[in-house]
């Protein structure tokens, strides 16, 4: 299997989509002759025209408002957000009109489209830059979720997420586009909704998805040395969520961590967590543990940005307390 | 076979009488709470729907309104579907979901009615690049208030619609409230059609009460977007006959917003009223052709109103149904 980039493997899925089916386009700020605002577009509108690979004004409500209509229409849109925190800027669109439409209609109508946008600290962005917001998607029926974090899944996911007839929230995170990893080459895709178990293990689990998979790994590594053997669970998707191998991992170590780079309160950490209260509870030896960010805005010094985030020190010390 | 003025104005009477039956239908039946939810009428408005979608074909997009009745019975949407919708009966237009603000039916090319004000312009903005991306000359249009334009919304959308030059027409309907605020409170310059310069969008102030004045201007836009010559935004004037909803205060008790010289104003300004003085004084049609119309409506509402009240309801496992397609 040939070895890419996280950023390059996106590339790759939108131009297998772009020669597949002529519905589909990709439309944003900065997406067409600068290559994208984090180059993830790179050659694509040289290669595939104006048309295609669509430069828009900075409006994202237009952004994202006028795919729910091209979507209603017949086409395929994929656009993207540049930041995560700019949805605050066209949540209507998203929320009321894209994710509620094929309900409310009856089933009259579908969505199909897809909006990129991408979350994460780690490169002193600061505040309107760096959030992650995955609760905020995972709140809205009708809404499917999806955060992938290594090159495979990010093509993989990205070619069902545009292949599905609803609308779905890719989330990227600013600090993988350079990550490395094993990518099928030509046509595959990654089921929505199927958590990956990145490492088996008996005693703990840990549930992380996007940037913390390798806090998550990491954090698995250390427990591993002082004995403790941890199952890392990768979500991949948000909503839906695999439940089944969350539950299943859970019921059999009897301990769960949830590590996420979202603010704590309110965090997607507390719903993983009444999950599996309700739904593992007699399996559990020692209540569920949440690593997350503090419910503050990223701030922008480095310092404090790092003592933001959760780590695989912060991870490990709260599986050992576990014991 | 050519069509002549006099039969296109008896269909535009058609249209518009239908839309106001149907309306003031549903205000009886919302007053006997056998509909109930959230309402608001068209009535009096109707002249724009007919002279509008009177011109578009089943390929053509619309998205509607709040107040979308009569865009819908225009465009073509079934009475009794939309009637059993109203009820929330498993045999409307969504299945019962939907209800009186959000009818669709993408086989006519209805987007959807939209609970949200303002909602509509992206939408039928990507409608509008659909119809420009399969090229079949299809236009996409989208209906809105006065009020409306002030939504960011109708900033991005026009915007986007003209530097991509797609085939949508901007169809404000300008009741000249927004609920309760006077379009005049809401915005400095006189016309939501002056903002079209803004754009570079062509624009037009007509009367919205005259169905003629809007099917005229509405075949020569028509023409020039299909040619491709980018979107338009239609004002059109006219005048709610009822409250903003259902149980407004302004229409159901005193005029708490509205003034007894305006409404009087433009009640005497009725469409309808105007198309009938038209055809019977011009055309010299007789008063008992109208009058037969009127019948033939009636008929067809009572067998709506009938078709929804004798359908079932949804069942309850319909609820966690179709979250997703």
């Amino acid at each position: 299997m040939a070895v890419t980039t996280y950023l390059n493997a996106l590339n790759d899925a939108m131009r297998i989509e772009l020669e597949r089916d002529p519905l589909f386009y990709i439309a944003g700020e900065d997406v067409g002759r600068f290559g994208g605002p984090h180059l993830v577009t790179h050659g694509l509108w040289k290669e595939f025209g104006g048309e295609r690979i669509r430069d828009m004004p900075i409006s994202e409500t237009a952004i994202l408002g006028h795919a729910v209509g091209a979507a209603a229409a017949g086409l395929h849109p994929c656009v993207e957000i540049m930041y995560v925190d700019f949805m605050a800027v066209c949540m209507d669109e998203l929320v009321n009109q894209a994710a509620k439409m094929h309900y409310m209609f009856g089933g009259k109508v579908s969505v199909p489209m897809v909006v990129r946008t991408l979350g994460g600290a780690g490169m002193q962005a600061s505040a309107q830059h760096s959030q992650s917001w995955e609760s905020l998607f995972t709140h809205v029926p009708g809404l499917k979720v999806v955060s992938p974090s290594t090159p495979m899944d990010a093509k993989g996911l990205f070619l069902s997420s545009v292949r599905d007839p609803n609308p779905v929230v890719f989330l990227e995170h600013k600090m993988l586009y350079g990550f490395s990893g094993e990518c099928p080459d030509g046509d595959f895709t990654v089921p929505i909704g199927k958590a990956d178990v990145v490492k088996e293990g008996t005693d703990i689990t840990i549930i992380c998805w996007s940037y913390m998979r390798y806090v998550g790994i990491q954090a698995g590594k250390l427990l591993q040395e002082k004995g403790v053997s941890a199952e890392v669970i990768d979500l991949r998707s948000l909503s839906p969520v695999d439940w089944e191998t969350v539950l299943a991992s859970v019921r059999k170590t009897g301990r769960a961590l949830i590590v996420h780079e979202e603010v704590k309160t309110s965090g997607f950490g507390g719903e993983i967590s009444a999950r599996i209260m309700e739904g593992a509870f007699d399996s559990l030896k020692s209540p569920v543990v949440r690593v997350a960010a503090p419910d503050t805005p990223v701030p922008f010094n480095g310092n404090l940005e790092a003592e933001f985030l959760p780590n695989e020190k912060i991870v490990t010390d709260k599986a050992v307390q576990m014991f | 076979m050519e069509i002549t003025a006099l039969e296109k104005l008896l269909e535009h009477y058609r249209m518009m009488l239908t839309i106001r039956e149907f309306e003031l239908r549903a205000a009886s039946l919302y007053e006997a709470a056998e509909i109930l939810g959230f309402v608001h009428l068209y009535a009096g408005e109707e002249a724009i729907a007919a002279g509008v979608c009177g011109h578009l074909t089943e390929k053509d997009y619309i998205t509607s309104t709040h107040r979308g009745h009569g865009h819908l019975i225009a465009k073509g949407g079934k009475l009794r579907l939309m009637m059993a919708e109203l009820f929330g009966k498993s045999t409307g237009y969504c299945g019962g979901k939907g209800g009186s603000m959000h009818i669709c039916d993408p086989s006519l090319g209805i987007l959807g009615s939209n609970g949200i004000v303002g909602a509509g312009f992206p939408i039928a903005t990507g409608a509008g690049l659909a119809a420009k991306t399969y090229g079949d000359g299809a236009v996409s249009v989208c209906f809105f208030g006065d009020a409306a334009s002030n939504r960011g919304t109708f900033h991005e959308s026009l915007n986007l619609a003209a530097v991509w030059n797609l085939p949508v027409i901007y169809v404000c309907e300008n009741n000249q409230y927004g609920i309760s605020m006077n379009v005049k409170d809401a915005m400095k310059v006189e016309h939501v059609a002056d903002r079209g310069a803004a754009y570079g969008i062509k624009s037009a102030t007509i009367d919205g009460n005259d169905v003629i004045a809007v099917s005229e201007a509405m075949e020569g836009i028509l023409k020039d977007v299909r040619d491709g010559g980018g979107p338009f935004l239609l004002e059109c004037m006219t005048w709610r006959h009822r409250g903003h909803f259902e149980g407004d205060p302004d229409f159901c008790n005193d005029y708490l917003y509205r003034s007894k010289e305006e409404d009087e104003y433009w009640l005497a300004r009725d469409p309808i009223a105007g198309l009938r003085n038209t055809l019977v004084d011009e055309y010299g049609i007789g008063l008992a052709r109208l009058d037969r119309v009127r019948a033939e409506i009636l008929r067809e509402l009572d067998d709506a109103v009938e078709f929804a009240r004798q359908s079932p309801e949804p069942d309850a496992s319909e609820m966690l149904r179709g979250v997703f397609a």
